[in-house]
């Protein structure tokens, strides 16, 4: 395997991604990411120089609109599926430590 | 005849004429999902009550005359990434196992308008990241023809449903292959537009340069019918296309006189299991016999599409499903000690190994010192992929090949081996790539009785091409209905 994952590597994949995990998932995302990689190395085999990169299909640009209100009062819509309410607000644990 | 034989078009007609009225057909659907799903497990959610309580409302317009459509009053069965209003909408995931939208998909809302009855939402691979609908959080779905095989995927639940004739027709996505490859083993038809040609507003973000919504029907009429109701121009989806022309059903025309039909040879090359290779190549003797022109060509860089692929959709995968943290929908876990703690514990609980493993290559690729490397990089060979396709149709109308290498594995034989399973998108994925339309259709089975697809992909905004030719081959062959829909 030619690219080799280190355990710093994986640890900061894990704090990018917001994922905590065990001991034996990271030895295994290590093998994965290291293998993928190694098969995702086939693209340099491409010469792409001068080659523009393209994010969207069709040459667009920006949409813009009038910023107008449509969707009236989304408070309920908004709470609706909240894990943990608390009146109108959404409950989540202390972010600041006073 | 059973009425879920019919196709979507068929049934609609009926029920116009007042053969069939609408609760007998949803209940038609509802009685063979309640035979049928203890063997095959298409659906996440089955709507019994809103269906019929729906059909009677659609019953009520259609005899007022105030709903026309030939899709008015056919059951029809929703990929679980689309979100419906007051129905559970879980995307397969644990993450999103309580989630029941607040709103209505636009393509959705489309099929709504036209009078489409509701009977359920179908199983999906996790967040549409696989290729077997096996990484569902609610098990595998498995296929009409052989219940030991997986069904393909992501879009498998809808594949399977309309197979298994569980419902008459149904929408899914393709992010990849996720419309055409399980359609392709589950001997259905199936299409993926030209990207912006259907609304994604609604639909769970998997890859968002990429993903793009599409039916999956007995025939390619009512995938034409299905497709003119779902596309429109939405305001909602910033890169929704504004089309000058809807009307996909006027190209079901038998006729393919001249249409210059281009097969690359590196679609036919090692890899390719034999009897799909001839079962596609013998579709194409069959339209070339119709009078249309074959000729072998050799369209490059196919080798260098997975790759690229992987790189973007595993990107923007690893940005849209930052928003699931627990905060605002979904699932939360139970104990946690601080709010990053919560963000960590709820994703690492609520998503399944695969999700987790996207999300991480995404991450990664997207992190300062490997952007260019790898990100950038896949975005340059997307636009020689481009190009590639553009030199293409400057000189084919079409172009044929197969869906997928081999016909269904067995369960259980995929995901031990994700690279190996990521190479089964080979001959799909290029056209999620470079945006292009893509119908997939059967053409034959394998010497096992599983059924094989042949793809034909036509020029962005060119869905009329594809729709003609696909047209044409379907005259030649009868519609084969799978095992588990005639038990």
């Amino acid at each position: 395997m030619a690219n080799i994952i280190s355990d710093e590597t994986i640890d900061y994949v894990g704090i990018l991604a917001k994922l905590e995990l065990s001991s034996e998932e990271k030895e295994q995302a290590k093998k994965d990411m290291g293998r993928m990689l190694d098969y995702i190395d086939k693209l340099n085999e491409l010469d792409t120089e001068g080659v523009e990169p393209m994010s969207h299909i069709f040459p667009v640009s920006n949409v813009f609109r009038e910023d107008k209100v449509v969707n009236g009062d989304g408070r309920e819509f908004t709470l609706a599926n909240v894990p943990e309410r608390k009146d109108d607000c959404l409950v989540v644990p202390k972010t600041i430590v006073g | 005849m059973s009425l879920m034989k019919l196709t979507a078009t068929g049934l609609g007609k009926k029920i116009q004429n007042k053969e069939v009225s609408v609760t007998e057909a949803v209940n038609a659907a509802l009685d063979a999902i309640e035979k049928k799903e203890e063997k095959i497990n298409s659906f996440v959610t089955i709507d019994r009550e809103g269906a019929l309580k729906r059909a009677k409302e659609v019953q009520q317009l259609i005899d007022r005359g105030e709903l026309k459509s030939n899709l008015a009053g056919v059951p029809v069965a929703i990929k679980d990434n689309m979100c419906t209003e007051g129905m559970l909408t879980t995307c397969s995931s644990k993450i999103l196992s309580n989630f029941v939208p607040m709103y209505t998909a636009e393509a959705v809302l489309n099929l709504e308008k036209a009078g489409a009855v509701i009977v359920g939402k179908t199983n999906m691979d996790e967040f549409a990241m696989g290729s077997t609908t096996e990484t569902s959080y609610y098990g595998a779905t498995k296929n009409p023809w052989n219940t030991a095989h997986v069904t393909g995927g992501s879009s498998g639940g809808s594949c399977a449903a309309v197979a298994a004739e569980e419902c008459i027709y149904a929408l899914g996505s393709d992010t990849g292959g996720s419309i055409r490859q399980p359609s392709s083993f589950c001997g259905v038809t199936g299409m993926k537009p030209t990207y912006g040609t259907v609304s994604r507003y609604g639909l769970i973000a998997y890859g968002s340069s990429l993903d793009q919504i599409g039916p999956v029907a007995k025939d390619v009429t009512d995938c034409a019918a299905i497709l003119e109701v779902i596309a429109s121009h939405d305001p909602k989806d910033s890169t929704s296309v504004k089309r000058d022309d809807y009307n996909f059903t006027s190209a079901l025309v038998d006729d393919v006189k001249g249409i210059k039909i281009g097969i690359p040879r590196d679609y036919f090359g090692a890899g390719l299991d034999g009897e799909v290779k001839e079962a596609v190549l013998n579709a194409a003797k069959e339209l070339e016999k119709k009078g249309a022109i074959l000729e072998e060509f050799d369209l490059s860089l196919v080798d260098y599409a997975i790759p690229a692929y992987y790189i973007i959709a595993c990107a923007e995968a690893s940005s849209n499903l930052a928003r699931f943290d627990g905060v605002k929908y979904g699932y939360r876990t139970s104990e946690y000690n601080g709010l990053h703690n919560m963000y960590k514990k709820s994703r690492s609980e609520g998503f399944g190994q695969e999700v987790k493993r996207r999300i991480m290559l995404g991450s990664f690729v997207l992190s300062s010192g490997y952007y260019d490397a790898y990100y950038i990089k896949a975005l340059k060979t997307k636009a020689l992929i481009k190009k590639a396709f553009d030199a293409a149709f400057a000189k084919y109308d079409v172009i044929l090949g197969p869906v997928a290498p081999t016909t269904a594995p067995e369960i259980g034989k995929s995901l031990s081996d994700p690279l190996k399973m990521y190479l089964g998108d080979i001959y799909t994925i290029s056209a999620n790539l470079a945006g292009l339309p893509g119908i997939s259709l059967p053409c034959g089975t394998d010497s096992k009785g599983l059924p094989i697809g042949m793809q034909l992909l036509g020029d962005c905004f060119k869905e009329k091409n594809i729709i003609r030719a696909a047209y044409a081959f379907e005259q030649t062959r009868e519609y084969r209905h799978s095992p588990l829909s005639l038990s």
